[in-house]
């Protein structure tokens, strides 16, 4: 396996107070890597560096490294950071499309970053909605709201959304958690097809679903990375206590 | 267990209820009640007045006869003018203070002097605009001193007003952008303005009112009693409506009184009729950006 995402010695303060103490950790690609932790552990924090979405937060400060496969340290200070998120796309808790129409949806990143050719956009999000499963829900309304979708719709419209731009990684924060199982299955089974092409990182307050999409299982606790391992590992046989004590209920 | 006491005690709360109730109703119907007799009052004096002439020919000798096409024209200039540089420099000041200005203790400070700014009485900006653009400036007695007045006083209700309908576009829209590699200024562009366009409308529309309805800066600033013509350019004095009822009803004997309140309901009509315009542009953004 190879490593896409080397993360060094990571902290992340809010003001005084310190969100994410030392954290180390290797991300291997065309994988699906799970967050796991109780509330305010710091998953979502954690996963908000790898792609600089913390820099909108004020009072946010963040030392160390995430250096990418081809060497790159996306906390350079030279470091570009719309080269940064075009690459590393993200997927949030509530699904948030756009109030405009789901092809506008789409081919606004596209767009943004330089596809003019009307055929080619129409092509990106064909082929953008096909990989996120969506495609036959919506061919044949492409112009209408997106806010008309279910909340399932919405929130594979928006992994459609950030594929659309192509990236190699794909952090998603908790995005089943306004869903309903149904929903939730699908976006699952999505994931283990998107594992193919890409990079995921998924933020889950949900074990199960650790359990069934992901490869490796990172557990957080206050802040501080507790264990780190094979999915299968982690859950049938953890090494330290906390993460057992966790994932056998009697925390969080 | 509920005792008798209480029982009576719930007596008690349905006559205070229904007290209060009513006087809502009255203290409502108070305030529909003056709306609807000032406009009836300034529409029954004022209807006579209205035809094609009185909107096309220019007052007569003493103003006591003629129409309101000058000072008419004059207030659409103005409102022209101002709309030209109110309008880029009130929203783009919205955007700056809401979206790039990141310290929150700025943002407070310039909450406190918009705030102020709408407060200062319309006199004070009269005297400023006389200092500043008619003399230091030396623009003159003129449309163009006049306009940059007004474009000041509606200033912070611009700002105000797009301030708010921005802040009302949801966080999540933003970070959705942002997170697909859109700048700063992509995102505003592409989302923020757009979603929040009702509403920096709307405070537009009221800001123009607004401006069309002042008197006291124009009069120190530009606007004259009498002109046969109307403004030749943006250097050269004016009409305006407002004035020009201040002029008839108090400055000139003998004005018959469906001339004044004639202009008075063209100026009331004008509002109004922005505000309209206000109510359809909101109405059809509303359902165009919705979430």
């Amino acid at each position: 396996m190879v490593t896409k995402i080397k993360i060094r010695d990571l902290n992340v303060f809010f003001g005084e107070k310190q969100a994410l103490n030392d954290i180390n950790l290797d991300i291997e690609e065309n994988s699906v890597t799970a967050i796991i932790g109780p509330s305010g552990c710091g998953k979502s924090t954690f996963i908000k560096c790898l792609n600089r979405m913390n820099d909108t937060i004020r009072e946010c400060k963040v030392t160390g490294k995430v250096i990418l496969r081809d060497g790159t340290d996306i906390y350079d200070s030279k470091m570009d950071l719309v080269r940064v998120r075009k690459n590393i796309g993200m997927v949030f808790q509530k699904p948030n499309p756009f109030p405009k129409s789901i092809f506008e949806n789409i081919a606004f990143a596209p767009r943004i970053h330089g596809v003019k050719n009307k055929k080619d956009l129409a092509n990106i999000v064909e082929e953008s909605l096909r990989k996120a499963a969506i495609w036959d829900e919506v061919k044949d309304r492409l112009d209408k709201p997106a806010y008309d979708l279910s909340g399932g719709q919405q929130q594979r419209l928006c992994i459609a959304r950030a594929l659309a731009v192509n990236p190699e990684i794909l952090l998603l924060d908790e995005p089943c958690s306004a869903l309903d199982p149904i929903a939730t299955a699908k976006i699952e089974e999505l994931l283990v097809e998107l594992k193919n092409e890409y990079t995921v990182v998924i933020v889950t307050h949900n074990m199960q679903q650790a359990g069934r999409v992901s490869h490796k299982t990172a557990f957080f606790y206050m802040g501080d990375l507790i264990e780190y391992g094979d999915t299968a590992q982690i859950f049938e046989n953890p090494k330290e206590e906390l993460t057992e004590r966790y994932i056998t209920g009697r925390m969080g | 267990m509920i005792s008798e006491k209480q029982t009576d005690n719930l007596e008690l709360r349905r006559k205070k209820e229904k007290f209060f109730f009513t006087l809502f109703n009255i203290c409502g119907l108070i305030v529909v009640l003056l709306l609807v007799i000032f406009v009836g009052y300034v529409v029954i004096m004022g209807i006579s007045a209205m035809s094609w002439d009185f909107f096309t020919t220019t007052p007569g000798v003493g103003m006591r006869s003629g129409g309101i096409v000058t000072p008419l024209i004059g207030t659409v200039y103005l409102m022209g003018l101002v709309a030209l540089f109110a309008i880029p420099l009130g929203v783009l000041t919205a955007v700056y203070i809401s979206e790039y200005q990141s310290n929150r203790l700025m943002g407070r400070v310039w909450k406190v002097v918009v705030g102020n700014l709408a407060g200062i009485p319309s006199i004070v900006y009269g005297l400023l605009g006389l200092a500043m653009f008619v003399t230091a400036l030396n623009l003159g007695f003129s449309l163009l001193a006049a306009s940059l007045t007004l474009s000041l006083l509606v200033l912070p209700i611009v700002i105000m007003a797009s301030r708010e309908a921005i802040a009302a576009v949801p966080q999540s829209i933003r970070d959705a952008s942002t997170a697909l590699g859109a700048t700063k200024w992509q995102t505003t562009v592409h989302h923020v303005l757009p979603y929040s366009i009702s509403g920096i409308s709307t405070g537009i529309i009221l800001a123009l009112s607004r401006a069309a309805g002042e008197t006291a800066p124009i009069m120190l600033t530009g606007a004259v009693f009498f002109m046969s013509l109307p403004p030749s350019s943006i250097n050269s004095k004016f009409m305006a409506l407002p004035y020009h009822i201040y002029g008839t009803s108090t400055q000139s004997y003998g004005v018959p009184s469906e001339l004044i309140f004639g202009a008075a309901l063209a100026l009331l009509l004008i509002v109004l009729g922005m505000n309209l315009v206000a109510i359809v542009i909101r109405s059809t953004f509303r359902s165009k950006y919705r979430w």
